[in-house]
């Protein structure tokens, strides 16, 4: 059914994505799809990484870890550097499903950082061609 | 500091590139939550007392406008004609320093570490400082200074120069290639090499704090050599507000005079009456576009407005250069070089001048201007260099948009001279400029003497009015990310906040009075400023001395 699924993850808050990693993961297992986890950055130090390039390294070791941790047995990652994410966030994660290969997406819904204007899943849902699964955490 | 297994922290340095150690995590003073529908992520307390003292200060321009008026109006022309020489001294330091940065080894230093890799071509980084520094200042300069100069009749032309015109208001043909040649030489000096070390300095501190450093992007980040972990507290707090400060109210009292300009010349050219119900129209318009343009992002308003704006801008310059005759202009141009060069020296020299009028009045006013609006230029410029060496960095903000700055100003300012030259009895630059003082009308009077005025004075308007929009979006996104304490993520209505409130202080201040008290305010800001970009040099070559090489 699906061969590649996508999962854009927040590594600024990783510990509330849970539910939506899980989800990830029993399905990639179901379908024995492969998973690619994407980070969005910018060029410029952020509360996660100094620079793009530690970004790579922090969001390829997340990667490690997920296999680890829930059996995800081909799993990768990729990383997307951003020079406004606080606009072109939506956008880049769709394109990075195109040039991924990605046939679903997996997200956790409005990851709980901030109230904004719009949902990013539901504006990502929009963009994309692909399946988009919205999972909402029960916090 | 946290462990590599906590993502939500600064991990510890790596790489090619000399990490400061530090304590801060970027957003660690911030308050997240909402207010009804709107997210916000700001810094405590940076964002509250930017936003407080700038409601304060408008109050205060509003309530008591005599004595505002009073006060800035004696404090700013106090300061350059005391400070003249400080200014002047600091100015040729900067350029030393920028030029020093392209010869020495140091200058191969990679911004972002030695793997990067530009963010941006060369067109889109060459179009956005210009749109976000000078565009706006072309437009209003460009011919206003050099004809301004050639024939004033106050007594403050550069260096004392012969004028062109006898009393009586005839020609003197044997005064006019000098006063021509210094005119031009005068203005590039205003123009070329001096502010845009000015812009470097600051540009170049963020970027090496921010991309090699490690350091949020914020101008605190910059004094880390010289207060270590103190910026992080008070002491940055207070650098942060300030620059909030002098970019707000920069951009606010500036959209509050270029809508009296815009008005002006819609009145020039069409009729449309001058008035506050006009102004306050074209700054709600120039606000809305901004907005729109912020809310598009970086990549895809910001940059697009500021290209599109460059395009037109070429179209005027060729359009002028070759109504103007190209083979005339084009050898003042050469002429206004060479005078450049010949007279760099003597005019950036603070002792022992006579012309006070043009050193006081018009350079150090220029200095302070620059250096008031350098926080926020710089930032804007330090956002978009990533992957550039400190030299390519360096000859790029220095030596290129000098030399179009110098081919801007011989181009519009060689045409209007001319104007003046072939025609002294009904030039209307000359009416406008030398004999009733008009500066908002320069543009137009003389695209009035070359053809389709009508046409060219449209675009004119509409260039004025998009500069605008550039350097009000670009400025959004700086004051919006000093606010979230470095954070360029930060949600969507903080900017919208932030650009709304910058047109709403223009109005407030449009409608009250108080836009010349508050500029002269700004411009105010420009000596303690000096001070700042002085030790950013110290700071600089700290860093880049510590860099991998």
């Amino acid at each position: 059914m699906f061969r590649h699924i996508m999962v854009p993850v927040d590594l600024g808050h990783a510990d509330r994505l849970d539910r939506a990693l899980g989800v990830a993961a029993d399905l990639a297992r179901h379908y024995g799809a492969r998973v690619t986890y994407v980070g969005v950055t910018v060029p410029q130090p952020s509360t996660v990484a100094h620079n793009p390039e530690e970004f790579a390294e922090k969001l390829a070791r997340f990667a490690a870890a997920e296999t680890e941790v829930r059996g995800v047995v081909d799993a990768g990652s990729h990383p997307i550097v951003s020079h406004d994410p606080t606009i072109d966030l939506d956008g880049r994660l769709a394109s990075a499903a195109d040039e991924l290969g990605a046939d679903l997406i997996v997200m956790g819904s409005h990851i709980p950082r901030r109230f904004e204007l719009r949902s990013h899943g539901g504006h990502l849902a929009a963009l994309s061609h692909h399946s988009v699964m919205l999972v909402r955490d029960p916090a | 500091m946290t462990d590599d297994t906590n993502l939500q922290g600064i991990p510890a340095p790596e790489g090619d590139v000399d990490l400061i150690e530090t304590e801060y995590d970027i957003g660690q003073d911030n308050i997240e939550g909402a207010v009804g529908p709107f997210g916000f992520d700001i810094h405590n307390p940076v964002f509250l007392i930017s936003g407080l003292s700038i409601v304060a200060f408008v109050v205060y321009a509003l309530l008591a406008p005599t004595q505002a008026a009073d006060f800035f109006g004696w404090l700013r022309p106090a300061l350059t004609s005391s400070f003249d020489w400080f200014f002047l001294l600091s100015a040729n330091v900067f350029v030393i320093f920028c030029l020093a940065l392209i010869v020495l080894p140091v200058g191969k230093v990679r911004l972002g570490g030695a793997d990067a890799t530009p963010d941006y071509s060369y067109a889109g980084w060459f179009a956005m400082l210009f749109a976000a520094g000078m565009g706006i200042g072309l437009m209003f300069f460009g011919v206003l200074e050099p004809a301004y100069y050639f024939a004033t009749p106050w007594g403050d032309a550069p260096l004392g120069t012969i004028r062109p015109f006898a009393e009586d208001g005839t020609l003197i043909e044997a005064n006019v290639q000098e006063a021509r040649q210094m005119a031009l030489a005068a203005t590039s000096y205003h123009w070329a090499l001096h502010p845009w070390a000015i812009y470097a300095v600051v540009a170049l501190a963020l970027a090496l704090f921010t991309y090699n450093k490690g350091l949020p992007l914020t101008i605190r980040s910059a004094f880390y050599p010289l207060l270590g972990e103190r910026v992080w507290g008070w002491w940055g707090h207070i650098i942060d507000t300030l620059a909030v400060f002098a970019t707000l109210f920069g951009l606010a009292t500036s959209l509050g005079f270029g809508a009296q300009q815009a008005n002006a010349g819609l009145n020039y050219v069409y009729g449309i009456p001058q008035s506050i119900t006009v102004q306050v129209i074209l700054i709600v318009a120039i606000t809305a576009v901004a907005l729109i343009s912020v809310l598009r992002g970086l990549d895809g308003g910001v940059k697009v407005l500021s290209e599109i704006n460059m395009v037109m801008a070429f179209a005027l310059l060729i359009f002028v250069l070759f109504a103007a005759g190209a083979a005339t202009i084009l050898s003042e141009f050469g002429e206004g070089i060479v005078g450049y060069f010949r007279e760099v020296v003597p005019l950036s020299n603070p002792f022992g001048r006579e012309d006070t009028g043009y050193m006081q009045g018009w350079t150090a006013f220029y200095w302070a201007w620059w250096i008031s609006w350098s926080p926020f230029v710089g930032m804007f410029i330090a956002r978009v260099s990533r992957g550039r060496t400190v030299r390519e960095f360096v000859t790029c903000v220095l030596i290129i948009p000098s030399l179009v700055c110098v081919l801007w100003m011989a181009v519009f300012g060689g045409a209007a001279i001319n104007d003046m030259i072939a025609n002294p009895e009904t030039s209307a630059v000359k009416a406008n400029v030398i004999d009733t003082y008009s500066p908002e009308l320069s543009l137009f009077a003389m695209l009035e003497s070359l053809p389709m005025a009508s046409i060219t004075s449209t675009l004119g308007i509409i260039l004025v009015i998009v500069f605008f929009v550039t350097s009000s979006d670009s400025g959004s996104l700086v004051i919006d990310t000093i606010t979230a304490g470095g954070k360029i993520d930060a949600p969507v209505p903080q900017r919208v906040f932030w650009c709304t409130f910058e047109g709403l202080v223009a109005i407030a201040l449009l409608i009250g009075g108080g836009l010349a008290s508050l500029q002269a305010m700004v411009i105010s800001t420009g000596l303690p400023f000096t001070v700042v970009l002085l030790l950013l040099c110290y700071a600089i070559w700290r860093g880049l001395k510590a860099e991998p090489t």
